[in-house]
């Protein structure tokens, strides 16, 4: 199964990763604040992810990682 | 006794930093010391070395930055204006604590100046030549077998300390053929250099050569610790000959060719009953300060004989504490004392006028 | 299995860019292919200055922190001191196309054996977003508040096709980084310009056409969209020399 994991308190949401996602299944949290002050990103629906990474490719902060 | 060969100043510079290991040269065509990068141009290709001649000098001193990083032995050389251009670099060196050779052979400024030989980058050279709180060991050769021996000792220097150093000579120097007895140059082995940038070999933590501290605290420390060498430097590595000095009521000070032109005029004092002697500095900077402070406590007079409109004599009054007059000898722009000249300035000093 | 994580040739610390900058791609394509190439233990990286000056911080491999636009200059040096070292550097277009243009020609003449990654995002971007040698005409920068006037202060460099014309170098490609499919052939022109230097085979330089949304004044995406619409119709993206592929055709 797919699986995403966020370093939640590096993201900086900026939410490329959010455009990057072609089965549009990432938000920014707008309900709460990292240790940086952003809004940080997270996954809204884990099982529909497909690992294809693009999130990942996307992130300028290197701060997702993909495992399947 | 060792075997002597004729050469110029310049080529003994070059031969001198080959025996002392350096295999790497950058440099940029400027009169009066073109000899070192055409001797070697010449050399370094057939003993798996580098010579290049780089876009500028500002290439050619950060090129310098980046065989220092690796840790080896490297060395540029140019005259005035280039070492203007070096500033930059130079800069950067001593913010980055890496070892160099820096040649100048000098010639009248300011500005693109002339070709004849000066002494006047003499601030330039002790303060340190670029921005911020720096020095470089300054080595001032007065014959071309001083300019082979202080090349090797400049490297050995730089390296101890981790900074950089610079022979001071000037365009007479340079061009100037004299026996030299290369066989005599003694090279200890080079220090270690855990802090060069050759690769982790995955084996240790990265190595960063940088002189970026944006935290100020950070910055002084390093400053502070910079300054702490320097000190041991000054107290341990300020060379002087003196000449006639014993019983001299008269003290010249130069070096390079103007200690040369000096002791000639120094000579015919004598014979005229002058008690005149000389000190010459070979380390510019850490300069020779204990040599001057002993002699001010003898002398009556001292005289700064300078290729320059009188930069050294600062540091001859800071060093006699102004205890007793300093005046100056000096030509500028290309010119060089007689010692005729000399002479009179020293006879006006035996008379009680400077 | 893991399909994605962080490659080991970054370190942990946290990137200073800011939010959406495109930089952390572009430090973490040039990681990946240290990785894949193996080679992280003897490369040599140089950081500039301006933003990436602090690139010394993020690589886990030997950095040095070199003055404007000197990089190429510095790199010469350590290449020359120890071939076995892979050596790159990373420039923006401040550093490489402005005050390090002589370097950077020369370096490319020469034919160095080197890498060299060089970001364009039109500005400079640490200083707080003034005129580039690369702002497009008419762009509005803190020193060209009017838009850049291609007749006072002249017309954006394409530094690509500029290098091209020299006999020296072996390989020039221009790529960007503002969607997935682009980031994935970023990745293939970096690790070539690595590879090409494993194999001897001189300079190369990659053209990462980048973005800076804060001083661009735009949303991280916005900038995005703003590389496709001007960006590229000014720096058009492609290989603008390929030695050895030359050669190849030509033996064919």
């Amino acid at each position: 199964m797919a699986k995403l994991t966020f370093l939640t308190d590096n993201c900086k949401g900026c939410g490329l990763c959010v455009d990057a996602c072609p089965k549009h299944i990432l938000r920014l949290a707008t309900d709460k604040i990292n240790k940086k002050g952003h809004h940080p990103a997270e996954i809204i629906d884990q099982d529909a992810c497909i690992a294809c990474a693009c999130c990942a490719l996307m992130c300028p902060d290197v701060i997702i990682t993909v495992e399947k | 006794m060792s075997e002597k060969v004729l050469m110029k100043g310049n080529e003994a510079i070059a031969e001198a930093a080959i025996i002392a290991g350096c295999r790497h040269y950058f440099g940029y065509p400027i009169t009066p010391q073109t000899e070192i990068a055409a001797y070697m141009a010449k050399k370094m290709p057939k003993i798996g070395g580098t010579f290049l001649q780089a876009e500028s000098e500002i290439a050619a001193i950060n090129m310098v930055y980046g065989v220092s990083s690796a840790g080896l032995r490297v060395m540029t050389s140019s005259s005035s204006p280039g070492v203007s251009l070096k500033g930059e670099g130079l800069s950067y060196l001593a913010g980055a604590d890496l070892p160099a050779l820096i040649v100048n052979v000098q010639r009248g400024g300011p500005g693109l100046g002339g070709i004849q030989p000066s002494q006047s980058d003499y601030f330039q050279a002790t303060r340190g030549g670029g921005h911020g709180d720096y020095h470089m060991i300054v080595l001032a050769p007065a014959s071309v077998q001083e300019m082979a021996e202080l090349t090797v000792k400049g490297f050995e220097l730089a390296d101890t300390y981790r900074m950089t150093s610079m022979i001071l000579a000037d365009g007479t120097m340079g061009q100037m053929m004299e026996p030299v007895a290369l066989d005599d140059l003694r090279v200890n082995p080079m220090p270690a250099k855990p802090w060069a940038t050759t690769g982790t070999g995955m084996k240790r933590p990265h190595n960063i050569v940088n002189s970026l501290f944006l935290q100020p605290e950070e910055l002084e420390k390093f400053n502070f610790e910079r300054y702490e060498r320097y000190a041991r430097i000054e107290e341990t590595e300020a060379l002087a000959e003196e000449y006639l000095m014993d019983d001299a009521e008269i003290a010249v000070a130069a070096f390079g060719i103007a200690a040369r032109v000096s002791k000639n005029a120094i000579d015919e004092a004598r014979k005229m009953g002058i008690k005149v002697g000389l000190i010459r500095p070979i380390t510019l900077w850490p300069f020779p300060k204990a040599v001057f402070r002993k002699a001010a406590d003898h002398v009556k007079s001292m005289i700064s004989v300078e290729l320059s409109m009188g930069q050294m004599i600062e540091d001859v009054r800071l060093a006699a504490e102004c205890r007793v007059p300093v005046s100056l000898c000096n030509r500028a722009g290309g010119m060089i004392p007689s010692p005729d000249q000399v002479l009179a300035a020293i006879v006006s000093a035996a008379k009680g006028g400077h | 299995m893991v399909v994605f994580k962080k490659p080991h040739a970054l370190t942990d610390a946290p990137f200073h860019y800011c939010p959406g900058c495109t930089h952390g791609i572009v430090h973490r394509l040039v990681a990946e292919v240290i990785d894949e190439l193996g080679i992280e233990g003897k490369t040599i990286g140089i950081a500039p200055v301006g933003c990436s000056v602090m690139a010394y911080n993020y690589f886990n491999c030997d950095m040095i922190e070199a003055a404007h636009g000197r990089a190429p200059a510095v790199a010469t040096g350590v290449k020359r001191a120890n071939p076995d070292n892979i050596v790159f550097t990373y420039q923006g277009d401040g550093d490489l196309a402005s005050i390090g243009m002589a370097e950077t020609v020369h370096s490319a003449a020469r034919n160095e054996n080197i890498t060299i990654i060089f970001i364009n995002n039109a500005i400079y971007g640490m200083t707080g977003g003034q005129m580039a040698p690369t702002s497009l005409p008419g762009q509005v920068t803190q020193t060209s508040p009017y838009g850049r006037d291609v007749k006072a202060c002249g017309y954006p460099i394409r530094v690509c096709e500029m290098l091209s014309e020299l006999e020296g170098p072996e390989y020039l490609e221009r790529v960007t980084v503002n969607s997935v499919p682009n980031i994935r052939k970023a990745k293939k022109a970096i690790k070539k310009a690595f590879q090409n230097q494993i194999e001897g085979k001189g300079f190369s330089l990659v053209e990462v056409i980048s973005s800076c949304p804060t001083n661009w004044g735009m949303t991280p995406q916005a900038a995005l969209k703003w590389i496709d619409e001007k960006m590229i119709p000014y720096y058009p993206l492609g290989v603008y020399k390929d030695r050895s592929a030359e050669k190849k055709e030509e033996n064919a």
